[in-house]
């Protein structure tokens, strides 16, 4: 059929999924990636005013480690923070050529991500034991409000680190550039989710 | 067809190598961050005024040790760091409004 | 120019295949199966017509409701037959609308008509279909993701649709969902804010690709002053879209835990309703809701009227043969408004008890906001001057824009100065103000849209005498629903009554002498739609089944969607070499013209297309370096 000719022709490739765009020195990938976090940022930027705004308003609060189990919830942080290094590695390890630690790099992460929401469960299984619910007070209510949805995060980057594990290696061996880019932008993703347990542990636990 | 770029042509093994090193330094010095406003807060149990004080500090530097080389984003390219002026700006514009609305209130303060 | 059929059916051949079935087609040139051609596309033109035609189903539906309520508002208490065929006697007793029922076809109204309605329209049919082709791209960057983007929003449809079906009916505070009523409202209000979940992440996952592929993906030679301003204005609504949604999200996910896990976001005590009580932990706040409800709230209103304001620019610069006066005015004003939209928000609010400080602040920042408004509208009406006017049925719908606009613009004025407020808040004169800018205003400029890119589309151009009927009677009517709204506002009659206002003393003799005139403009506004429908079905259907009637460019257009590739446009890929643009977006009449009054954005100096642009066929072809 002489329209397959037409169809060929059509310049459908998309540019700057794996190259650099020489004005904004950014490929497709990695600009929209940090559109999505700032929008994240707007997100958790509401949350957090609001937290503040109903703190201040409240004439009683309790501190964070008088509710909370910091102990268990520093654990966490250091849990996250191990899993932004074994994220990067695994993408340096890949800009290396080197399959097969990016690989292991990438379920380290994974193990990590599961290991915080296992604590996380922990915690959330110790307080519904001690009848504190969102509906018990604010400082409950914020609490559940951020850290659930920071796991909800969570929960989203390992997904995706599962899917990159298994199906999505198959990218590695069709364009290496263009996975090596993914695990970039997933990476981006999860020092996002890092960041905000960084500001979200010390104003919920500590203060 | 356009004029791309290939990405990883200009670092070579070496430079990935620096930047790993760099990646377990910043580690070393999350981990010391957390363990001083871990201590410093729950440890000795600060008074809430110098605790927000103390946890807001050390909080932004682990976030520009992540941002700023987990994220790379000191080396990144203008236009990220366009878009991340104006969102930071508009964070702020959203934490000032509501506070300033509840705190001077007609009839006074917070009720 | 190259010679077009006319008036007949395309003959047969690969161009025509091309053309006509250019969806069909993966870039393999294999067949692709039905369900990925038609339903699960990632071309962003069938993406585009996808959200073009639910979006103005959605239209058609909250104007419906409000023709419901526009009955009750005009002959309170009366019964109709009508009233009771479409809703049922359970919420229209013997065919008198009941008040709880009033007040869902008011929420549903605003937020069908806002977020189901004209932004997919603006936004997601008409900048998906054309931002890549006016920007000399293949596709979106992400075309997965605009795949995945309508299919939120249309999930997010189907469950504001259902909710009407929830016990005690959908939602039914508002558009705005003020707590602490919408808190404590029937089941229909949490499937509102898990629709609007899903309708945000549409709209997030959106407003990434459109400002992608803005950045990353225009052609050689098309730096951003040389894009078309409708391109400008789908640029600055998709950071608005992208910044001022989340916290809106926000919102809605605490609101949503006050309603099912009974937290107290924006619950200050326990409440006392109906006698009975409520027990809250207590500690919130509701004007948390507000200001969290707002923040997007503004900057949605923008996201209203920008896109408007870019199709408007383009009929006007196409329709007077010169290039628009000011673009640069236009461009700094577009971008500045999108910035100032952000912090203007609590001007929605000056009746909630704020101190002086921020009310000034608020008031001040909204007087500013004003002045880019008005800017963008004296460029359009300067840009009308000395030019050679055809009024096509595009043109007539884009030259009411302005003085429509003209008018909400400025009756929002006294809305903006606190004092003047006081009297005016939560009265008709706020709602005649917002629908000036939005029915005579964005979806007039939708109209003009729709007239003037439909030939683009399909290859059809839609039939001038239903066009002119439509735009005649549309301009009358609309005008009739609306100006008395003013007088009413002043007159004191609030929002939201039940009764249109006649049970109050101070309001009862406007109300009743405006209210019936307003309801009869509203369904004579309805018979006037119906040459519209027929003209759009009637040539959307010949269309599809191969019949064009004009050419490529039937306008004469300098655009490189017009100018450098087929109507309808090719297959997935829409060029056959990507065009390399040499110059802005309106030289129409310029003095390097030779046989016509126009010179494309990618034409060489001779005025001729370079080979390759458009239909030829596919040896390869030297690209003109830029």
């Amino acid at each position: 059929m002489p329209d397959t000719h037409t169809a060929h022709a059509l310049e459908l490739e998309i540019p700057y999924t794996v190259g650099h765009r020489a004005d904004t020195g950014l490929y497709n990938g990695k600009l929209g990636i940090w559109l999505f976090l700032a929008s994240e940022v707007m997100l958790f930027g509401a949350l957090f005013s609001s937290l503040i705004l109903l703190r201040t308003s409240a004439p009683l609060w309790p501190r964070g480690w008088e509710e909370l189990n910091v102990p268990l919830a520093t654990v966490n942080t250091m849990v996250l923070i191990i899993s932004s290094v074994t994220v990067v590695l695994a993408w340096a390890n890949l800009r290396l050529g080197n399959f097969a630690r990016g690989r292991l790099f990438i379920a380290a992460t994974l193990v990590c991500g599961l290991a915080f929401m296992v604590i996380k469960g922990f915690e959330y299984a110790h307080k519904f034991e001690l009848h504190h619910y969102p509906s018990t007070n604010n400082f409950f209510a914020t609490y559940f409000l951020l850290t659930g949805l920071h796991g909800l995060h969570v929960v989203g980057g390992m997904v995706v680190f599962l899917y990159f594990l298994t199906f999505g290696s198959r990218m590695w061996h069709r364009d290496r550039d263009r996975f090596t880019n993914r695990i970039e932008i997933v990476g981006l993703y999860w020092h996002f989710v890092d960041l905000v347990w960084i500001f979200l542990f010390p104003t919920l636990y500590l203060l | 067809m356009a004029e791309q770029i290939a990405v990883q042509a200009h670092h070579s093994p070496e430079e990935i190598q620096k930047e790993i090193r760099v990646y377990i330094a910043v580690f070393c010095g999350l981990a010391v961050l957390t363990g001083a406003t871990v201590g410093a807060c729950y440890g000795l149990k600060l008074p809430v005024h110098y605790a927000v004080m103390v946890a807001v500090t050390i909080a932004i530097m682990k976030g520009f040790l992540v941002a700023g080389f987990f994220m790379h984003l000191l080396s990144e390219k203008k236009v990220i760091y366009g878009i991340l002026a104006l969102t930071v700006f508009f964070v702020a514009v959203l934490l000032w409004g509501p506070l300033e609305h509840f705190l001077n209130r007609m009839g006074g303060g917070i009720r | 120019m190259t010679e077009q059929p006319q008036n007949r059916d395309l003959p047969q051949g690969a161009q025509a295949d091309a053309a006509r079935a250019g969806l069909l087609r993966d870039e393999g040139g294999h067949h692709l199966p039905w369900i990925r051609r038609y339903v699960f596309s990632t071309d962003h033109k069938w993406i585009g017509i996808q959200y073009g035609f639910t979006a103005l189903l959605f239209l058609l539906l909250g104007f419906s409701l409000m023709l419901m309520m526009r009955l009750q508002l005009g002959w309170p208490g009366r019964a109709f037959a009508l009233l009771k065929m479409v809703l049922g006697e359970g919420r229209a007793p013997g065919g008198v609308l009941l008040p709880e029922t009033y007040n869902q076809l008011g929420a549903m109204h605003g937020t069908i008509m806002v977020f189901l309605g004209i932004v997919p329209l603006a936004v997601g049919a008409f900048g998906n279909y054309l931002v890549p082709l006016q920007i000399g791209a293949p596709d979106m960057a992400f075309p997965k993701l605009n795949m995945a983007s309508y299919w939120f929003y249309f999930a997010g449809g189907m469950i504001m649709l259902a909710s009407f079906a929830a016990p005690g009916g959908a939602a039914a505070s508002g558009w705005t969902s003020y707590a602490p009523l919408s808190v404590i409202a029937t089941q229909g209000q949490t499937w509102w804010l898990v629709g609007m979940l899903f309708l945000i992440t549409s709209s997030l996952l959106g407003s990434i690709n459109f400002l992608v592929t803005i950045i990353q993906l225009r052609a050689p030679g098309m730096n951003f002053m040389r894009m078309p301003f409708f391109v400008w204005a789908q640029f600055v609504t998709s950071f608005l879209l992208l910044l001022a949604f989340p916290p809106l999200e926000a919102g809605a996910i605490m609101q949503f835990m006050d309603r099912v896990w009974h937290t107290s976001f924006f619950i200050p005590g326990p409440l006392v309703i109906t006698g009975e009580v409520v027990n809250f932990g207590g500690g919130g706040n509701a004007l948390l809701w507000q200001h969290l409800f707002w923040f997007l709230g503004h900057p949605e209103v923008y996201v209203l009227i920008l896109p408007a304001m870019g199709i408007v620019s383009e009929v006007i610069a196409n329709n007077t043969r010169k290039p628009l006066w000011g673009y640069r005015w236009l461009v700094g004003s577009a971008v500045f408004l999108g910035f100032m939209s952000f912090v203007v928000w609590a001007h929605h609010m000056f009746l909630t008890g704020m101190g002086t400080m921020i009310s000034s602040f608020f008031q001040t920042t909204t007087m500013i906001i004003s002045i880019p408004s008005v800017i963008i509208l004296t460029v359009l009406f300067v840009s009308l001057w000395g030019g050679s006017i055809r009024f096509t049925t595009p043109m007539l719908f884009a030259l009411a824009f302005l003085p429509m606009f003209g008018l909400g613009g400025l009756t929002g004025l006294p809305l903006g100065l606190a004092t003047a407020d006081l009297h005016l808040h939560d009265t008709y004169y706020v709602i005649g103000h917002f629908h000036y800018i939005v029915a005579p205003g964005t979806i007039f400029a939708l109209f003009a849209g729709i007239y003037y890119w439909f030939p683009k589309i399909t290859g059809r151009k839609l039939n001038d005498v239903l066009g002119r009927i439509h735009f005649f009677g549309s301009f009358i009517f609309i005008n009739g629903i609306f100006f008395p709204m003013f007088i009413q506002g002043l007159a004191g009659v609030s929002r939201r009554l039940y009764d249109g206002g006649i049970q109050y003393a101070h309001a009862k003799v406007v109300a009743e002498r405006t209210n019936p005139f307003m309801s009869i403009s509203a369904w004579c506004l309805l018979a006037v739609q119906l040459p519209f429908i027929i003209n759009f079905f009637w040539n959307a259907i010949a269309a599809a089944r191969g019949r064009k009637n004009v050419g490529d460019n039937p306008w004469d257009a300098t655009t490189l969607e017009w100018a450098a590739t087929t109507s309808p446009p090719l297959a997935h890929g829409n060029f056959t070499v990507i065009p390399v643009v040499q110059r802005g977006p309106y030289e129409y009449s310029s003095p390097e013209c030779t046989d016509t009054d126009f010179l494309p954005q990618h034409a060489n100096t001779a005025g001729n297309p370079p080979a390759g642009g458009g239909m030829l066929p596919t040896h390869a072809v030297a690209r003109s370096e830029s």
